[in-house]
């Protein structure tokens, strides 16, 4: 008796947390969404600000399968970026006098990035971990290279000046850099297009969550913790590997695409290696290879940097009179030391993956 | 030809930088297996130093060579002691983790350096000043300037006196140990912590020099440079076969005529489609090409397979 009343209690407690669950994630829901008029009451800027967050979260999601699920450091992650960018804006600007439609391109972007994911891979995957990401930090650099002087004798990608006017995202004539006013709300370009990419983001986590618990998921974490004996389990390493690289590759590319459309202006400048270093170290700060803590670390570098742009120049100015620290210098220390810190004092990030926490606890022999 | 010889001696001039910077890398990765990201924010930190003590001399009386070696006792130092700052903090504390972990904390140690330049030294380029007269000798067609003649000489130098430190001093006997075997060498009586920070120190007293030569050569030394000069001197490491040091010495000069040359004839082959502005795509290729042709490198011996 006594035991099914305990039994009955303990399915009301989970049907209570499955309530409060399910509570939690519409709250965080209806804050989703009214969120980009709370900001623009604030300025458009800061929507825009939310935007770049959203690509950088979805830059962090593509980076955290190859370096935490799969544990392969890669350091020139924004030459994906790069060339998704690049193949949105050939396609879609007056460059060419291309204008294809952007459900067309992002997946032919995607694809570009991938091809390059595995060419990279490739003939590099069998190196060491160390090696592979000196390999793709130079493999970074002479994307830019390529990108910076691509403009003769065929002028492809325009150079150092790159490339302007790219098309804003469109469904007929329903354009998403136009303001407009719906059910009586005023929607401006960038609350459109945050409305765009956060669906979008969100069909990335789901892709995620889906991938981490599945057969290449399990593999790539089987490979991360030890290469040898998951050879021995009959995992084919180097394709499973590839493989990581690939869809993190097609991630930066459907990034970058997305990055073209809503700057409408693009160049190598963009692309650089601090970047690559950046979503490096949200992924990092945020715990590599658990999904929920990359895009608390991608959300917290994007804001942070800018909340600090807008309180730490007045406050020198109060205090000093002038600026002394730029605030640009300001945010590149804050990402070194997140790197620095956060492997010193908690390598497995602020919202630690279970086995990642394990695995870097673990002292060599 | 003249051209050819030309470039031979540029080359030169480079690829000695080069290999005293991958001597750097290459002792620390023999030594405890780690790729010292930072190595390169060495360098740059100590052409800043240097060019800060030789532009506050410039205006004085004293002779051209002292103000130029007053730049180097003081560069020398700084960079020894950002060094051993960085081993103690970020490296030392990683010693048993995943190689992941130290590697990030590189990253994030060469970022750090760079602002702190930044902060130190402002955005703007350090110039070398005017103090060194021009001076060039004619060979066979080619041109060699007084400096050129100075880098590599001083290469020389230190290269013969590091190798003389490695192989016939008891510190290099302890240092060889110690890269063989951490625990065995601890049980014989070696202070492993101590070496492992005597040879942060040793790599970046010759990235001071190399800051001050590779900043002289060019007159210019800038919070910036000491990122793609680190990956090239990498590359050189590498090519030569990582953690030898010989191969660091064959690689950076290696390393340094294929860039010069490189760039020297890429426009001609090409018929002008790619020009010397792909430079430094050459150090890249050679890297990529080493590692998936011959991963042990030119001198390696062997290929560890430790991932």
């Amino acid at each position: 008796m006594k035991d099914r009343a305990r039994r009955a209690g303990r399915v009301v407690s989970v049907y209570a947390k499955a309530q409060a669950k399910w509570v939690g994630v519409a709250l965080i829901a209806i804050a989703l969404v009214a969120l980009p008029f709370a900001l623009a009451t604030a300025g458009t800027a800061w929507v825009r600000i939310a935007n770049l967050a959203i690509l950088f979260v979805f830059l962090s999601l593509g980076l955290n399968i190859v370096v935490g699920f799969a544990g392969l450091l890669d350091l020139g992650y924004i030459a994906f970026y790069a060339v998704g960018a690049y193949a949105y804006a050939l396609l879609a600007s007056p460059h060419f006098d291309l204008h294809l439609p952007f459900w067309v391109i992002l997946p032919i972007g995607a694809l570009v990035a991938c091809l390059f994911g595995v060419l990279l891979g490739a003939p590099t995957l069998k190196l060491r971990g160390d090696y592979l990401a000196i390999v793709t930090l130079g493999f970074g650099e002479i994307v830019r290279i390529f990108l910076n002087n691509l403009s003769r004798p065929v002028n492809i990608t325009n150079g150092p000046q790159g490339i302007s006017r790219i098309d804003p995202f469109s469904f007929g004539s329903f354009s998403f850099s136009r303001n407009e006013t719906i059910f009586g709300l005023a929607f401006s370009g960038p609350i459109k297009y945050y409305y765009l990419l956060l669906a979008l983001l969100l069909l990335a986590i789901v892709i995620n969550l889906r991938l981490q618990h599945s057969r290449i998921g399990r593999a790539w974490e089987a490979i991360r913790e030890d290469e040898i004996a998951a050879r021995a389990m009959g995992i084919d390493t180097t394709r499973i590997k590839l493989l990581a690289f690939a869809m993190g590759a097609s991630f930066g590319g459907i990034a970058g695409g997305m990055f073209a459309a809503i700057q409408g202006f693009i160049s190598p400048e963009s692309f650089v290696l601090v970047e690559s270093i950046m979503v490096l170290s949200m992924v990092v700060l945020g715990g590599m290879g658990n999904i929920w803590g990359v895009v608390l670390g991608a959300v917290l570098l994007s804001f942070v940097p800018e909340l600090l742009r807008y309180t730490v120049e007045p406050l020198q100015q109060a205090l000093f009179g002038r600026s002394i620290i730029e605030p640009e210098v300001i945010r590149m220390l804050l990402f070194g030391l997140a790197l620095v810190l956060m492997m010193l004092y908690r390598p497995a990030g602020l919202l630690p993956s279970a086995v990642r926490k394990r695995e870097l606890a673990k002292a060599a022999p | 030809m003249d051209i050819f010889l030309q470039q031979i001696i540029n080359g030169l001039t480079l690829g000695s930088v080069y290999a005293i910077v991958a001597l750097g890398y290459t002792m620390v990765y023999g030594i405890i297996q780690l790729i010292n990201f930072a190595h390169g924010e060495l360098v740059m930190i100590g052409a800043m130093v240097a060019f800060s003590v030789i532009g506050a001399l410039a205006g004085t009386a004293l002779p051209p060579v002292l103000i130029v070696l007053a730049g180097i006792l003081a560069a020398v130092p700084a960079c020894m002691l950002v060094g051993y700052a960085m081993e103690r903090i970020a490296y030392r504390p990683l010693r048993g983790a995943p190689r992941l972990a130290p590697l990030i904390t590189a990253i994030g140690i060469s970022i750090i350096l760079q602002h702190v330049a930044l902060l130190v030294w402002s955005r703007n380029p350090l110039a070398f000043p005017q103090i060194i007269p021009l001076v060039s000798f004619y060979v066979g067609g080619a041109i060699i300037t007084g400096v050129q003649i100075a880098i590599i000489l001083t290469s020389v130098l230190m290269m013969g006196g590091l190798t003389l430190m490695v192989y016939r001093t008891k510190l290099g006997i302890a240092m060889r140990a110690t890269s063989q075997n951490p625990q065995v060498a601890g049980l014989m009586g070696i202070d492993i912590n101590r070496i492992i920070a005597f040879t942060f120190i040793v790599g970046a007293g010759l990235a001071a020099v190399a800051g001050v030569m590779v900043g002289t050569y060019y007159g210019i030394a800038h919070y910036s440079m000491g990122s793609l000069l680190g990956m090239k001197a990498f590359s050189a490491a590498v090519l030569g076969g990582i953690g030898n040091l010989a191969g660091a010495m064959l690689g950076g000069i290696l390393l340094g005529i294929v860039e010069a040359l490189g760039a020297g004839y890429i426009g001609d082959l090409t018929n002008n489609v790619f020009g010397s502005n792909y430079q430094d795509v050459f150090a890249f290729l050679v890297l990529i090409a080493v590692l998936v042709l011959r991963p042990s490198g030119l001198l390696g011996e062997r290929v560890g397979d430790r991932a």
